[in-house]
């Protein structure tokens, strides 16, 4: 499952970490290590945040790399491990890399769309040490959900859901929101309940990869927003002691930018199907980086020393108006990528923030949005559509569109 | 008002993990996707939380241990926001 880690919308993790990470003597630790397993997945939902470029699965690490980085990532501190993708499920060694995972003390999460997932599988991830499992729903409307999905997908979730719950997991929903769900909160939640979820996370599209090709397809209206959240804080009133729920306002509509990763190379390393490490699952497009491979390098030599986890480092590459700003601290200057693909300029303020003499480019986002009167038709995240992704006007980086595919 | 019940039970709610972190040189909770980092006499207290000892002896527990005269106030209370945050259930 592709976008962002639920553990940004959480502020006992945060809390934690700032106790950790803040004080001088404690050196910085990846807390989050995120394995994007592989980019293939049997979805392909239009809001997907992987890369454009999808790549391909020979290029993929073998089981005894990703072994090796666990025990690197432990080494340095990590203790969550996301196991993502794509559809980390398609990974035949999926059990082998959980039990390795386990054994050395990591908190397991699978994040997946539940396809691939049967009874046999769900006993043997349990018996290999699996902690959680986060199922992606697009909708609780089965035609929409499918639709959304572009595969006939609602009933399997379904399915999964109840064995999740079965097997005695802790089970998060995930549904990522926008224009075409947000209406639909009330029922969503009625649906999380029924499938007795223990935490439901609301994750509003984040603009980056597939999401950023499809915004006028997706952006919601205030007034859609407005209504969803009054929604979610009553069934937070009402239901809060059987289900936590998470909704945050997306950045686009909130005048200032999420804390995007928590800072970059602060507590978060993302590492790639191919064995790329990042300081954050969308950061492959950004200009000057190195995109150390764990294939060539430590980890420890990529967490610490390496330009890339440097680059944007503490507050010393922020400009006006993030340099003098008293909530630097909070946001840490807002998304880099999202500040690259919008101005140009990786070290702008993230223009999300009211703050941003870029501000304007969201705002008219936005407005336009809402002024369509028809809506375009989404570009589904496949191989077949990734040319005509990285050719849409705000699909990709600046200067970058007519690169062709490498590799 | 507290609603802990020092003849009660209290143990780390499924789905939770309490283990040490050799890295952080602390105990910490371990749940869906994050992590709390437990102070010291926290840790002590949860560590006793082990579902099956009564809260009392657990409190009787930690007065021997650390030798302080009356800890019952503090662990209550400190079980009522465990309890709040869903790391303890009651068994
Ligand atoms: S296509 Fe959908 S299910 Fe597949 S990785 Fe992307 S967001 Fe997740
Ligand atoms: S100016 Fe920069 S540091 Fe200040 S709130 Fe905006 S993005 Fe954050």
């Amino acid at each position: 499952m592709a976008h962002p880690p639920f553990f940004l919308h959480r502020s006992s993790f945060t809390a934690a970490c700032d106790t950790m990470t803040d004080s001088p003597q404690e050196p910085l630790r990846p807390l989050w290590l995120l394995a994007e397993l592989t980019y293939s997945c049997p979805l392909q939902c239009p809001y997907c945040s992987n890369p454009l470029r999808l790549g391909e699965r020979a290029r993929e690490l073998a089981t005894d790399d990703w072994l090796r980085v666990l025990g690197e990532a432990r080494k340095l501190g990590a203790i969550q491990l996301g196991l993502s993708g794509g559809e980390p499920l398609l990974r035949k060694d999926l059990e082998v890399i959980v039990g390795e995972a386990r054994r050395l003390g990591f908190y397991t999460n699978l994040l997946t769309s539940g396809m691939g997932m049967d009874e046999a599988r769900i006993a043997a991830l349990k018996d290999a040490g699996l902690d959680h499992i986060q199922v992606s729903f697009q909708a609780d409307d089965p035609d929409l959900n499918n639709r959304l999905a572009g595969s006939d997908s609602f009933r399997k979730k379904v399915e999964v859901a109840r064995r999740v719950k079965a097997h005695g997991y802790p089970m998060v929903l995930n549904i990522v929101m926008h224009r075409h769900n947000l209406d639909r909160m009330r029922e969503i939640l009625d649906m999380a309940l029924a499938l007795e979820a223990d935490y439901v996370e609301l994750a509003n599209t984040q603009y980056y990869g597939w999401a950023l090709a499809n915004r006028d397809y997706l952006l919601p209206t205030r007034d859609q927003l407005q209504r969803a959240e009054a929604v979610a804080h009553d069934y937070q009133a009402r239901f809060g002691d059987r289900m936590k729920i998470y909704f945050v306002v997306p950045d686009y509509f909130e005048g200032r930018p999420k804390p995007c990763m928590n800072g970059w190379g602060r507590i978060f390393l993302s590492v790639a199907p191919d064995g790329t490490a990042l300081p954050c699952h969308a950061a492959a497009d950004l200009p000057g980086l190195m995109l150390p491979n764990v294939r060539d390098h430590s980890l420890e030599w990529i967490w610490n020393d390496s330009p890339d986890f440097n680059y944007f480092r503490g507050e010393s590459w922020m400009q006006q108006p993030c340099a003098g700003c008293d909530e630097r601290a909070t946001c840490f200057g807002g998304c880099r990528c999202q500040a690259y693909l919008l101005t140009g300029d990786a070290a702008a303020a993230d223009p999300a923030c009211s703050k941003s003499a870029s501000h304007d480019v969201i705002l008219e986002a936005v407005e336009r949005a809402a002024g369509l009167r028809s809506l375009p038709q989404p570009i589904m995240r496949n191989k077949r559509n990734v040319a005509r992704a990285l050719r849409h006007p705000v699909g990709s980086p600046p200067g970058r569109a007519d690169t062709p595919l490498s590799d | 008002m507290s609603t802990v019940d020092p003849d009660a039970c209290y143990g780390i709610a499924p789905g939770h993990r309490m283990q040490w972190e050799e890295v952080q040189q602390s105990w910490v909770i371990l749940y869906p996707e994050g992590m709390v980092q437990l102070n010291d006499s926290a840790a002590e207290a949860l560590r006793r939380c082990d579902g099956r000892t009564p809260l009392s002896s657990v409190i009787t527990d930690l007065e021997a241990a650390f030798d302080e005269a009356d800890l019952s106030a503090d662990v209550l209370e400190l079980i009522d926001a465990a309890l709040q945050q869903g790391w303890v259930c009651l068994r």
